[in-house]
């Protein structure tokens, strides 16, 4: 019997055998999962590093196993170039939530994607601030409720939220930039072909590289881990296309250019 | 960048003047948790706020007591020359990595614009250090490093922060740094300035001399760690009867002062700030109206 037996499916060599610190329902492990097994399949686990952001992934670096830098908020993508700069032969990506990059760190992401910085980003957005309670993030849809905008955000008081990749995708720049979701094994495996595809251009060292992940938060959005999948599917992808925005061969499909 | 660059293992330094420092305050503060080797030159100009573009020496608070939040020190070097800042910053480079801490070096407007002929030595030796184990190079056949400053164990990051105070003590131990200029036991007045300022006093001290006044200079050359115990030396030394603090600040070196004599002698301040440098004769002024006031005191008596 022992030789028919063949394993088909283990854990990432890139992942940790440990207990999860998550929420119940919460995406953050579908998609550290996606990046452990792309660093595998490309091989570069022992030449990777990552830079962990504030919020709740800060514990990322439990979970993925590279060799990790614990960034300022908001900052990961300032830290994540000085690192690249030095160590080009390096992999670098950054793991950061909404709150993290499209708040606090907005002038660090828009400038790290304008000077063209070979590093990864992967961008979690699931429309609030997690970590610190459930507080409206840049990303909180019109309407949406949180802690603090218990009626739901009035676009006429704090804007409409901020679609991270279509303003990105505004800069002359060549990069690469998909909006992609988790929601079922389908788009778990879009998923997983867009962030191979963003660590494939690091590698090469063609361009800046970002993925936008629409995640749940089933634990501030105050829904049960199927209705916030629901939640995601009826409210999230309607504000936020999934989809290519920009990859660094359609330079003629560039807003930006000159 | 610098946190990253830094977590490379490599050395790295960046400068800039105090509003763009007090930006970074948030990442020194990291990288001091982190226990990350870096440089950064702070080249002083007039604050509070957007303050003025001239030379000031208005950090030193910032410098010395933090800045950031949390418990850390940067071991702070004040060169008073270019010659001196080719000299420090050398050292800087060590010193970040003998302690895995920030090095700040402080200088003004006139430091840094100023042009001086410099010798660069023909041959740098330092003292051997450890190599750089903690670095992120890749978890290549050893386990990933991590290199952060969040412990939410508060047994953890109390541990975290004695063992940073142990290396500020260690600073303490062997890291200070002073001149003495024309120290003499004729001398009633000492003053105490760094950088630029100390300079000037050089000049008020030389030009007091062909007057036929003797009065000597003590330069902390770093400024975290303080030369405390020697200020306290010279300062309670007999002859010496009061202490003229002189900085481009509004007394904040003054306090450390007063703190090492610790009320023994008294301490007198002068300072300009918001770009105006003193000049000698401003210092030399003041060290007449001390003395002249001590002659009065002492006829009274």
């Amino acid at each position: 019997m022992e030789q028919d037996t063949k394993t088909i499916f283990s854990r990432p060599e890139a992942l940790r055998d440990t207990v999860t610190h998550y929420c119940p329902g919460c995406t953050h492990g579908i998609t550290h999962r996606i990046v452990a097994e792309v660093l595998d399949s490309l091989g570069v686990r022992e030449k990777t590093l990552g830079v962990a952001p504030v919020g709740c992934s800060v514990f990322i670096y439990n979970y993925i196993d590279t060799d990790f830098l614990e960034a300022p908020h908001g900052r990961a993508p300032a830290l994540a170039t000085g690192f690249k700069r030095l160590r080009p032969d390096m992999v670098v990506f950054t793991y950061q939530g909404d709150g993290d990059l499209a708040s606090i760190g907005m002038a660090e992401i828009i400038h790290a994607a304008n000077r063209g910085e070979k590093i990864t980003v992967i961008f979690i957005n699931n429309a609030i601030y997690g970590m610190t309670g459930g507080q409206m993030a840049p990303t909180t849809i019109s309407g949406q409720v949180t802690t603090t905008c218990p009626f739901g955000r009035d676009i006429a008081q704090t804007g409409y939220p901020i679609r991270m990749v279509e303003l990105l995708s505004a800069l002359g720049t060549p990069m690469y930039l998909e909006r992609v979701t988790v929601n079922s094994p389908q788009q778990i495996i879009k998923t997983k072909r867009a962030i191979k595809k963003a660590f494939q251009y690091q590698l090469e060292g063609r361009c800046f590289s970002l993925v936008e992940v629409l995640s749940t938060c089933p634990t501030n959005w105050g829904l049960i881990p199927l209705e916030a999948t629901k939640w995601l599917e009826d409210n999230m992808i309607p504000n936020y296309p999934l989809g290519c925005f920009k990859t660094p061969d359609d330079a003629e499909s560039n807003h930006g250019t000159v | 960048m610098l946190f990253g660059a830094a977590s490379t293992g490599k050395r790295v330094f960046t400068t800039s003047s105090s509003p763009g420092i007090s930006l970074m305050q948030e990442a020194i503060s990291y990288m001091a948790g982190a226990q990350l080797p870096v440089v950064i030159v702070n080249i002083m100009r007039g604050g509070p706020g957007l303050g003025g573009i001239l030379p000031a020496q208005s950090d030193y608070f910032q410098s010395t007591k933090g800045g950031g939040h949390g418990d850390y020190r940067l071991l702070v070097l004040a060169p008073s020359s270019i010659q001196e800042a080719v000299d420090l910053m050398m050292l800087s480079f060590h010193l970040a990595d003998k302690y895995r801490n920030p090095v700040m070096m402080i200088g003004d407007g006139m430091i840094g614009q100023m042009m001086e002929p410099v010798e660069f030595p023909d041959k740098y030796e330092e003292p051997e250090l450890p190599p750089k184990t903690w670095a992120a190079t890749g978890a290549k056949g050893r386990p990933a490093h991590i290199i952060k400053s969040l412990f939410l164990d508060p047994i953890a990051l109390d541990k975290n922060s004695w063992i940073l105070h142990e290396k500020y003590e260690r600073m303490k131990k062997e890291e200070i740094r002073f001149e003495l200029y024309n120290h003499s036991p004729k001398n009633e007045i000492m003053l105490i300035a760094y950088g630029t300022m100390a300079r000037i006093c050089q000049t008020a001290i030389d030009a007091l001399k062909q007057e036929g006044i003797s009065i000597g200079l003590f330069r902390p050359i770093t400024l975290f760690p303080f030369p405390e115990k020697q200020i306290y030396k010279e300062a309670t030394k007999e002859n010496i009867r009061e202490l003229l603090v002189v900085e481009m600040s509004t007394a904040q070196m003054f306090e450390d002062v007063e703190r090492a004599v610790y009320g023994k002698k008294k301490v007198n301040f002068f300072g300009r700030t918001g770009g105006i440098v003193p000049p000698p004769e401003e210092v030399m002024e003041h060290v007449k109206m001390l003395l002249n006031k001590k002659s009065k005191d002492k006829k009274k008596a």
